[in-house]
């Protein structure tokens, strides 16, 4: 019985980790199905963290606090697209500077408005999203199984979680069941059968990025309103990078994506879990290879094991009408 | 005549300096075939896309069955019922043929109800029109010429009453060509009014009832297709004479210089492209290979000038092996005087974002006159392509512009002149005028024909018959893989068609 708490209650963390790789995965997932590639997933995450930790501890409010911290997630997605859109820069390039920016602004910001050394205050109950607990669910801890599987795995989990898996397939929905989904694929292949066809090219572009900045604003509040009770600074850790690789890995499909994300947190969650224990055969395993389990795996997949990943066609390409 | 269903009354447009259009006054008429010829840069093009709403003129009135509208965007023009099928498709190459039809015209935000709808409609335009297609199709699989029907039903969807298709031929096979013609001429009969945009005049004068010709921005004529010819059209295109059949003389055909014995070459799926090949080449004469695309025509010049593995059979270069298990590389039978001029100028012949200079000498930039040390000698370059361009007249006239910024006749006198410059023995010539103005295939004809009489050997792959029939000295055909029959320059037409169509090798199998 132990032993099967053990893995239940790392099939938990594995969902707690999951969450925000699968949000920023979805992020990305939105616009470079659109065509433009988007390396700044991790800064939009770090300044959504940050506004969302930041306002909810002034306002007192958890969802003040995520509203914030998608408005200027978002904001920063409009800054990308303005770049690479509207001005058809490198799109690389406004990633990795928006990267910069989110990186540099938090810890000036947080030091000058908190006086913490970057960090934000520790929110206080309320200001945070607190774990919902199904109906039922302590009553049931104690069946065998199903008990720790309902209560641990599927009950006691903030909102944030929740919405994050829900999000897998209203996204799939929205891709293969709407108009702006198809017009979305279509525009990341071939924006000029989406321009001849009389659709605007860049609206549907910042249309996507909307919803991309919306995804990693929640993903940032999920960081340092759930996960952690305040922000700390470059807490999303190259976060935002592993959801890019999640995303190649997902083929861009939203529920690979998810089980991608499931798969990278599992490890994660694994090598928190086997830190200092020894392993059988093996012994006992350095943390950091465990750390550099999901890079290994990324590489090793891609490279042989899942097929050729075809990114959409006209990623990373501004769209110029030709003349 | 019928009312006018398009009307367009001097129509200016400027591209910096460049006057595109210049005071252009057209009227098409409501339930015919109209043709615009013209050379490539003529202004056809932009004239099409000022009509389409990608553009604005910048004066000038456009009439829509009689009323002066403005057209400012595609939505402009689709809601006037103009559809039209660009040069390269407006497809999604990964979506189905019906996503590519509702994609800008969805009937709401969900897509159930559009695709639906999209489903029945396009039953009613294939039993209309005969234009068939499976909707689930994804558009990469489809073959080219099911492409350009999703197009054409793209259009049709969208309620076009008014077709523009910009060079439709460019991509097809003949057959294809003869199937779209076919769909056109019924549309014709329904009452849709056609423009169709070219530069090969075979097609205006097989189908179009009206055609006007283009030349330098300017609208130079329009005829009734049936009381000119393409003799007449030529000469207002180009506005000289134009020579259709190039002069030359008899070929005087010396020792055997290329030498194919038993050619056999699968593509990279396997399949046998060519199929046990042989023939020879002499110096002094041209041989020409006839075939519809796709028979291993492609493969057969790939193998010849050491790009692709053969799996059997020898081919001699001057007397002397060529190694055809890829150890060869082109570059070595550059040296032993092969020269290639491959059939796809964008992707093997050229590299587009270089300056035309550095194109000049691709290929042979290891030669000395080109170096300077270790490093190019650009002076040298320099003065090479200019001598090139004077001797081979590349428009414009400057060794250091980007490539892609030539047309496509130019690019590809830039391709023949680097290959015919360095003297080679064995000069093999894919496709050597596709996509380039009349003016400019008579004067590349010139030039083969000029490499012959100096004794060189000359083999020619066209898709064009004409082409084939006024340069080779003699014509051979293939028809899946192999070589179905041998004939002399005066075989007719019909007679290289039905062995290009296989008929005379499948009655020999029999």
């Amino acid at each position: 019985m132990d032993s099967f708490n053990a893995v239940v209650q790392v099939l938990d963390s594995t969902i707690r980790l999951s969450v925000p790789l699968l949000l920023a995965c979805l992020a990305g997932l939105y616009s470079e199905r659109a065509g433009i590639f988007d390396i700044g997933l991790e800064g939009k995450m770090l300044v959504g963290a940050f506004a969302g930790a930041a306002a909810a501890s002034v306002f007192h409010s958890g969802f003040i606090g995520l509203g914030m911290a998608i408005l200027i997630s978002v904001a920063f997605a409009m800054v990308h697209g303005f770049a690479s859109i509207t001005h058809r820069g490198n799109q690389i390039v406004s990633g990795v500077a928006i990267n910069f920016v989110a990186a540099g602004s938090t810890i000036i910001l947080g030091q000058a408005w908190f006086q913490q050394g970057g960090r934000t205050p520790a929110l206080q109950p309320g200001e945070r999203f607190e774990a919902i607990v199904w109906p039922g669910a302590d009553a049931l801890r104690d069946v065998p199984l199903l008990g720790p599987i309902y209560s641990e795995l599927i009950s006691g989990h903030s909102i944030l979680v929740y919405f994050a898996f829900a999000m897998v397939p209203f996204t799939w929905w929205v891709l293969f069941r709407t108009r702006f989904g198809l017009r979305m694929r279509a525009v990341g292949e071939n924006p000029a059968a989406v321009d001849t066809a009389g659709i605007s090219v860049a609206w549907l572009r910042y249309r996507a990025l909307i919803c991309t900045g919306i995804l990693t604003g929640v993903a940032g509040a999920y960081l340092s309103m759930v996960q952690n009770g305040g922000f700390v600074k470059d807490m999303t850790a190259g976060k935002g990078y592993i959801a890019l690789a999640a995303l190649i890995f997902a083929k861009w499909r939203p529920v690979n994506a998810m089980f991608a994300c499931l798969l990278f947190g599992f490890l994660d969650a694994l090598s928190i879990r086997l830190q200092g224990t020894p392993l059988p055969i093996v012994g006992k395993v350095p943390v950091q290879f465990m750390q550099a389990l999901p890079y290994v795996l990324t590489v090793i997949l891609l490279a042989g094991f899942i097929g050729k990943a075809i990114p959409p066609r006209a990623g990373g390409v501004p769209y110029v009408k030709e003349r | 005549m019928a009312q006018a269903a398009i009307e367009l009354i001097g129509i200016n447009k400027s591209f910096g300096a460049v006057r595109a259009n210049r005071d252009i006054n057209l009227e098409v008429a409501r339930g015919t075939i109209h043709g615009i010829v013209g050379e490539n840069g003529a202004g056809k093009s932009t004239l099409m896309s000022i009509l389409y709403g990608f553009y604005q003129a910048d004066s000038g009135e456009i009439r829509v069955g009689g009323k002066p509208v403005s057209i400012n965007t595609s939505n402009d023009a689709i809601a006037l019922g103009i559809g039209m099928v660009h040069q390269h498709f407006m497809l999604v190459d990964n979506f189905t043929v019906l996503e590519n039809v509702i994609l800008g015209a969805e009937t709401d935000a969900l897509l159930k109800s559009s695709i639906a709808k999209a489903r029945s409609e396009l039953e009613r335009l294939e039993r209309e029109y005969g234009l068939e297609v499976d909707p689930d199709a994804i558009i990469e699989e489809l073959p080219v010429g099911l492409q350009q029907r999703v197009e054409i039903l793209k259009a049709l969807y969208r309620g076009a009453e008014i077709l523009i298709l910009d060079e439709p031929t460019g991509v097809l096979t003949p057959a294809e060509a003869d199937h779209l013609f076919r769909i056109l001429k019924q549309l014709k009969e329904q009452g849709k009014t056609v423009v169709l945009i070219t530069h090969k005049l075979r097609e205006i004068m097989a189908i179009t009832d009206t055609v006007s010709v283009m030349r330098q921005g300017t609208m130079v004529a329009t005829r009734v297709t049936k009381e000119t010819t393409v003799g007449e059209l030529a000469e207002l295109m180009v506005g000289r004479r134009v020579l259709l059949r190039v002069e030359k003389g008899e070929s005087k055909a010396g020792a055997i210089k290329l030498s194919v014995k038993n050619l056999t070459v699968k593509d990279s799926r396997g399949v046998t492209m060519v199929d046990d090949v042989s023939f020879d080449v002499r110096g002094g004469e041209i041989v020409g290979i006839a075939g519809v695309a796709g028979n291993g025509q492609s493969e057969l010049l790939e193998a010849i000038s050491g790009i692709r593995h053969a799996v059997s059979g020898e081919v001699m270069l001057e007397g002397k092996p060529v190694d055809l298990t890829g150890k060869a590389d082109p570059g070595e039978l550059r040296d032993r005087g092969l020269a290639h001029v491959p059939e796809d100028r964008h992707h093997v012949g050229l590299v587009l974002a270089f300056e035309e200079s550095e194109n000049s000498i691709l290929g042979y930039h290891d030669d000395e006159r080109y170096l300077k040390g270790p490093f190019l000698n650009v002076d040298a370059i320099v003065a090479d392509a200019k001598d090139k361009i004077e001797k081979y007249d590349i428009r414009p006239g400057n060794p250091r512009l980007k490539t892609a910024n030539f047309s496509g006749g130019n690019q590809q006198k830039i391709v023949l002149a680097r290959e015919m410059e360095q003297d080679p023995g064995v000069l093999i010539v894919g496709q050597p005028t596709r996509g380039v103005d009349v003016g400019a295939i008579e004067f590349i004809h010139k030039r083969l024909i000029a490499m012959r009489d100096q004794g060189k050997a000359v083999l020619v792959v066209s898709v064009e018959l004409d082409e084939i029939r006024s340069l080779s000295d003699r014509i051979l055909v293939m028809f899946a893989g192999r070589i179905v029959g041998e004939r002399g320059p005066e075989a007719t037409e019909g007679e290289l068609g039905l062995l290009m169509a296989g008929v005379e090798h499948q009655e020999a199998a029999e």
